[in-house]
């Protein structure tokens, strides 16, 4: 039996749960001194002046410095996304220049002998502001009239026009046409543990070593290479664990450079642990969106065409993610419904709040909420069951492959394989949906208002160039796997070592997996958009298969016996009808040596060791689809939504892991339902934040957060890649919007009632209003 | 989120506490819970310059009954009511066990103290309704003494209250059972301080109200009770109608701010449907003042 498909436990689980996890703020160095960020108090406003001076002579600080003090001044790059238009614009510069757009922005840094004082210089620094009228809606920023962001640029820092087919002559022959209006709050990814650095210049070397970069290491170290004027060797990003990422935690941002320079400028360790209070102002937003979608039906339900106007609110500033997440909301809209004509437009607006990037589900969250809204609305105005509606219009299996004329991060997306009718009938048979329509037939028989919602969803994983991995096999037979994937907290350790237990015929207890440590494994891209079992996966896969055919050649020539009667079992190679003859895997790494591989007719150059350095390229997407069934029911009086029962249904072509699949569906989900219910950061007129706490910002609890069943399903194998493999980190979050939107329309009895997230009491009273006046379609 | 500097005193009586404030100015602070200071201290939000830690003082951590009066000293943690079981203390006060797991969660409720809770005088604060609603004495030891202040003029604004800067709360009295008391009040999430609250008492006789209490949390800088609401009551027989006056009287009477857990116009039909559904409680109830989930 393979270790891949099974539910073995976390390889990672014993050092976290006995607290020895290494987390960025468990580093300390000898002598490390503390930055602390001033961020600007007011959304916009010209920097009229920064007096460090008060700071400076605070006893304990050790600099403070503001943009006129650091020289070249860098900005954040791009590291995503469509450029259909040049952005150097609205990149953010790692500290404010002349302009402060958000409030939260970083205007100056100061490094102190404790957290304590720095925050207390932090306090003497005097900024004055020149106020500037803001921005604070995505449509109306980009409207004619409203306050500029910048002298030189609009605030619609690029429109997007993406689509296929003939949309107009689709809607003029339409039988009906309907439409909606929808909008998705601003949210917030909320790792559990706040980003952090700690810098260490070493001044004999010139070396740089960081702790606390996840996610993307290597692209970070480029990035800080250039900006700081060094050769990437002489740059070291440690691995860490993370207390969550989801998308937010790990890009480069401002802080990223500042604490490297401060290390440097100051030779000594500069360590900054973000606080709860900056990280809710600092940290990229993410999915706030309006949206106009209009759909053009035959007269037996089907789909026409799809037209699609969407104002996305970036915030201040594009960093790393540019404007990927606009792109992958229109390229993701369709899902997988067969839509024969589309035409998308997202104007990308800037706004005085703080930046956005992706969020876990970027753009799926979105888009599903908005089309399944869209065939929900449709359902009421055709007439049509809402489970026949979609059935109808779901592509079916021998209408794949279909190449949709839409890009998806940098590639035409190409819907290879997927039975999606079959698993939303598979999805009603595993929650027991017909039972829960039956309980909520029965207490709205006794005046309750309860009701069913469903949100069907394609998912996009993978992509980003290529991944690398590093298969090295120890004298003592341990074995160590590099990947350029990071750990986020999902249990890529586990993941990889089950795919190269499987190759080598080892234990995963003698595997240690090293991930997104750049002294490790020269070169990677990192963890994101559900790639990692995807991308790192299949290179650790083609990196063991190679250690593995080398393990072979070395133990044929020693053991005297041809490669393809060998077999690596339990540690050991040995000759197939001989269990006798046999050597282990630490004794063939031990023999091998340049001399050994000269004899093998290798490369002697090549041979560290019995061991092997794979890439895995490919741009091909790979698209695992779902279904999100919800139960609910409305309080007629508060208005308050509660979860009665809960069902992710979701095919990732192979479970490398079941159980850690599974705890990505139920914390994806307790994500989406946030999201769906709770979660909305605002701002008031003048453009401060509202929901700079927990106690505003309101993130679920366990309290709020029902029982999630899961059904994974394995009908339909990725061909792109060797393990068959889709991404499983974001199915879980993606229909959450969408399901319990239906299901809130099903209780109070207005199909299409929802028209944005989070799901408000008043607007679900809003709502119960439309039943009373009589307008209700129960 | 650091907070500025401060003095540390620990004491271990109030003697010494009313002391220690004398000396450190009136700018110093009682620590009790820490449930509350302490958070906006990490905000700054708060910069006392010295806290005097009375976490410590033994002597003000109790719950007793003598005759009809039930005594909470002000150290008393919100899971010690939450936890109470004794008969005597029980017997026309269980509104107040049946409140307490209102009180945020589990860990707040094991340090966050009665007294700290009356002092900090959170509008929407549980024990800050019910103390209005049911006449508690505040006793507060000075340098001079001890005096006794009624809720309702202990309260004077929002997180403001009728203390002396050297004085101390050492002891929250409720004068009189209420057997037929409820707390209603709804947060959107569990644990949270209410957008609205509102807790009734009602005495009945041979299926009469005689008379009746309406207090709400959430809608000004102070619990405030309702006048009009109660004498929609008086005499009724507590029937659908009555309660239907009540708790409209009420949601015209109050006059909420709108913020972002919700408009005002929200809050006002909250406050109605929160009084109905104390009110029917409370009529339902004796002695039995269960307090409903209504979030879910
Ligand atoms: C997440 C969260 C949720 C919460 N939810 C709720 C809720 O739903 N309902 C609710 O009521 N509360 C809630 N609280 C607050 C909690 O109940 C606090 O415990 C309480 O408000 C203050 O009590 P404390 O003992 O912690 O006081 P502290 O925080 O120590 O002090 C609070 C204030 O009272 C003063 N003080 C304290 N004791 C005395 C005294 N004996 N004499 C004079 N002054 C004194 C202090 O100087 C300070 O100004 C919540 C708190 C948190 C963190």
């Amino acid at each position: 039996m393979t270790v891949v498909g099974q539910s073995i436990r976390r390889l990672e689980d014993p050092r976290l749960l006995r607290g020895l996890g290494h987390f960025v703020d468990d580093v300390n160095r000898p002598g490390q001194v503390w930055m602390r960020v001033v961020r600007a108090s007011t959304a916009h406003a010209r920097l009229a002046g920064v007096d460090l001076d008060g700071a400076r002579a605070l006893d304990g600080v050790h600099a403070a410095l503001a943009a006129g003090d650091v020289d070249p001044l860098p900005v954040i790059p791009l590291r995503l996304g469509p450029a259909d238009e040049p952005l150097d614009a609205y990149l953010q510069p790692v500290l404010a220049q002349e302009r402060v757009r958000y409030v939260g922005e970083p205007v100056a840094v100061v490094v102190a002998d404790d957290p304590y004082l720095a925050e207390d210089a932090a306090e003497l620094v005097r900024v004055r502001y020149e106020e500037l009228p803001v921005a604070l809606d995505a449509a109306e920023a980009v409207a004619e009239g409203s306050p500029a962001l910048r002298d030189d640029a609009p605030n619609e820092c690029t429109t997007l026009r993406r689509g296929y087919g003939e949309v107009d002559e689709a809607f003029a022959g339409a039988a009906r046409v309907v439409s909606v209006d929808v909008r998705v709050g601003r949210h917030f990814a909320v790792p559990l543990e706040t980003r952090g650095l700690v810098a260490e210049y070493d001044a004999a070397d010139g070396h740089l070593t960081l702790w606390g970069a996840t996610k993307v290491p290597h692209f970070n170290r480029l990035v800080l290479a250039g900006m700081l004027g060094m050769p990437v060797h002489r740059i070291s990003l440690r691995r860490s664990d993370a207390g969550g990422g989801f998308g937010a935690r790990g890009e480069l941002y401002p802080e990223d450079f500042l604490v490297a320079h401060l290390a440097r400028r100051l030779n000594r360790a500069v360590k900054w642990i973000e606080d709860r209070a900056e990280n809710l102002v600092a940290m990229n937003h993410s999915r706030e969106q309006t949206r106009r979608l209009e759909a053009a039906f035959d007269a037996e339900h089907r789909l026409l065409a799809i037209r699609d106007e969407l104002w996305h609110d970036n915030g201040a500033y594009l960093r790393t993610h540019g404007a990927v997440v606009a792109e992958l909301t229109l390229g993701m809209l369709l899902g997988p419904y067969r839509v024969p004509a589309y035409e998308g437009v997202a104007h990308v607006a800037l706004t005085n709040k703080t930046p956005c990037g992706t969020y876990r589900g970027p753009g799926r969250y979105e888009a599903t909420f908005a089309r399944e809204r869209l065939l929900d609305a449709a359902v009421a105005e055709l007439r049509v069951d809402r489970l026949e509606l979609r059935r109808i219009n779901l592509l079916r299996p021998d209408e794949l492959p279909l190449e949709r004329k839409l890009p998806v991060l940098g590639s035409e997306a190409i819907i290879d394989v997927g039975d999606f009718p079959g698993l939303l009938e598979q999805a009603l048979e595993a929650a027991g949906y017909a039972e829960w329509c039956e309980e909520a037939a029965a207490a709205r028989a006794e005046g309750r208002l309860v009701g069913a919602g469903v949100g069907v969803f394609m998912e996009k994983s993978g992509g980003g160039r290529f991944e690398t991995a590093a298969v090295q096999v120890d004298p003592s037979g341990a074995v160590r796997v590099a990947t350029g994937g990071a750990s986020v907290g999902q249990g890529i350790e586990t993941a990889m070592a089950q795919i190269a237990a499987d190759e080598l015929g080892v234990d995963v207890a003698r595997i240690d997996v090293v991930a997104g440590d750049t002294d490790t494994i020269g070169d990677g891209v990192g963890s994101w958009a559900s790639r990692s079992t995807i991308m790192g996966g299949s290179a650790v896969k083609l990196a063991a298969a190679a250690t593995a055919d080398k393990a072979r050649r070395v133990a044929a020539e020693l053991l005297e016996a041809a490669p393809e009667d060998l077999r690596l079992e339990g540690g050991r190679i040995t000759v197939a009808g001989a269990p006798g003859r046999g050597m282990s895997l630490g004794e063939a790494s031990a023999a091998y040596d340049p001399q050994l591989a000269e004899r093998l007719g290798e490369a002697p150059g090549e041979a560290f060791g019995l061991g092997a350095q794979r890439s895995f390229t490919n741009v091909a997407i790979a698209f695992p689809y779902g279904v999100h069934l919800a139960l609910v029911e409305v309080d007629p009086g508060t208005g308050a939504v509660r979860i009665l029962r809960y069902h992710v249904a979701y095919d990732v072509g192979r479970a490398v892991n079941p159980m850690i699949v599974e705890g990505q569906l139920v914390g994806g989900a307790a994500q989406g339902i946030g999201g769906a219910l709770l979660e909305d950061f605002r701002y008031a007129p003048s453009g401060q934040p509202l929901g700079a706490s927990f106690m505003d910002y309101l993130l679920p609890t366990a309290a709020e957060i029902p029982p999630v069943g899961t059904s994974i399903h394995e009908d339909a194998p990725s061909p792109a890649n060797p393990l068959g493999v889709k991404g499983a980190g974001e199915g879980g979050t993606v229909g959450c919007g969408a399901a319990l939107a239906g299901a809130v329309d099903d209780a109070v009895g207005v199909a299409g009632a929802v028209r944005a997230l989070p799901i408000t009491p008043e607007q679900v009273l809003a709502a119960l209003q439309v039943v009373e006046t009589g307008t209700g379609t129960r | 989120m650091k907070p500025a500097t401060f003095e540390y005193h620990r004491v271990g009586t109030v003697g010494e506490a009313v002391e220690r404030l004398g000396e450190l100015g009136e700018d110093a602070k009682l620590l009790a819970g820490g449930q509350s200071l302490v958070p906006m201290m990490n905000f700054r939000l708060a910069r006392p310059p010295a806290l005097v830690d009375i976490s410590r003082v033994a002597e003000l951590r109790y719950l007793t009954r003598e005759g009809d009066t039930l005594r909470i000293g002000a150290l008393t943690s919100h899971l010690a009511i939450e936890r109470m079981d004794a008969p005597e203390l029980l017997d026309g006060f269980s509104f107040l066990k049946e409140a307490a797991h209102w009180v945020g969660h589990y860990p707040i409720r094991t340090r966050g103290t009665f007294g700290g809770s009356v002092a900090h005088a959170d509008p929407a604060a549980e024990w800050c309704l019910l103390a209005v609603l049911l006449d508690a004495e505040i006793v507060a030891r000075g340098p001079g003494g001890e005096r006794t202040i009624a809720a309702a003029d202990f309260l004077l604004g929002f997180l403001t209250n009728a203390l002396d800067p050297d004085e101390v709360l050492v002891e929250v009295r409720f004068p009189r059972p209420a057997s037929r008391a409820a707390l209603h009040e709804y947060a959107r999430r569990r644990g949270d301080f209410a957008i609205v609250a509102a807790a009734v008492a009602v005495d009945v006789e041979e299926d009469t109200c005689r008379s009746a209490r309406i207090v709400i949390g959430g809608v000004d800088d102070v619990p405030v009770r309702i006048g009009e609401a109660e004498a929609a009551l008086a005499g009724s027989r507590l029937e659908a109608e009555a309660i239907e006056e009540a708790a409209q009287a009420a949601a015209r009477a109050v006059d909420p701010a709108s913020d972002i857990h919700g408009s005002a116009e929200y809050r006002r039909h909250l406050t109605a449907v929160l009084v109905t559904r104390a009110l029917g409680e409370a009529r339902g109830s004796e002695d039995g003042a269960r307090s409903k989930n209504g979030a879910g």
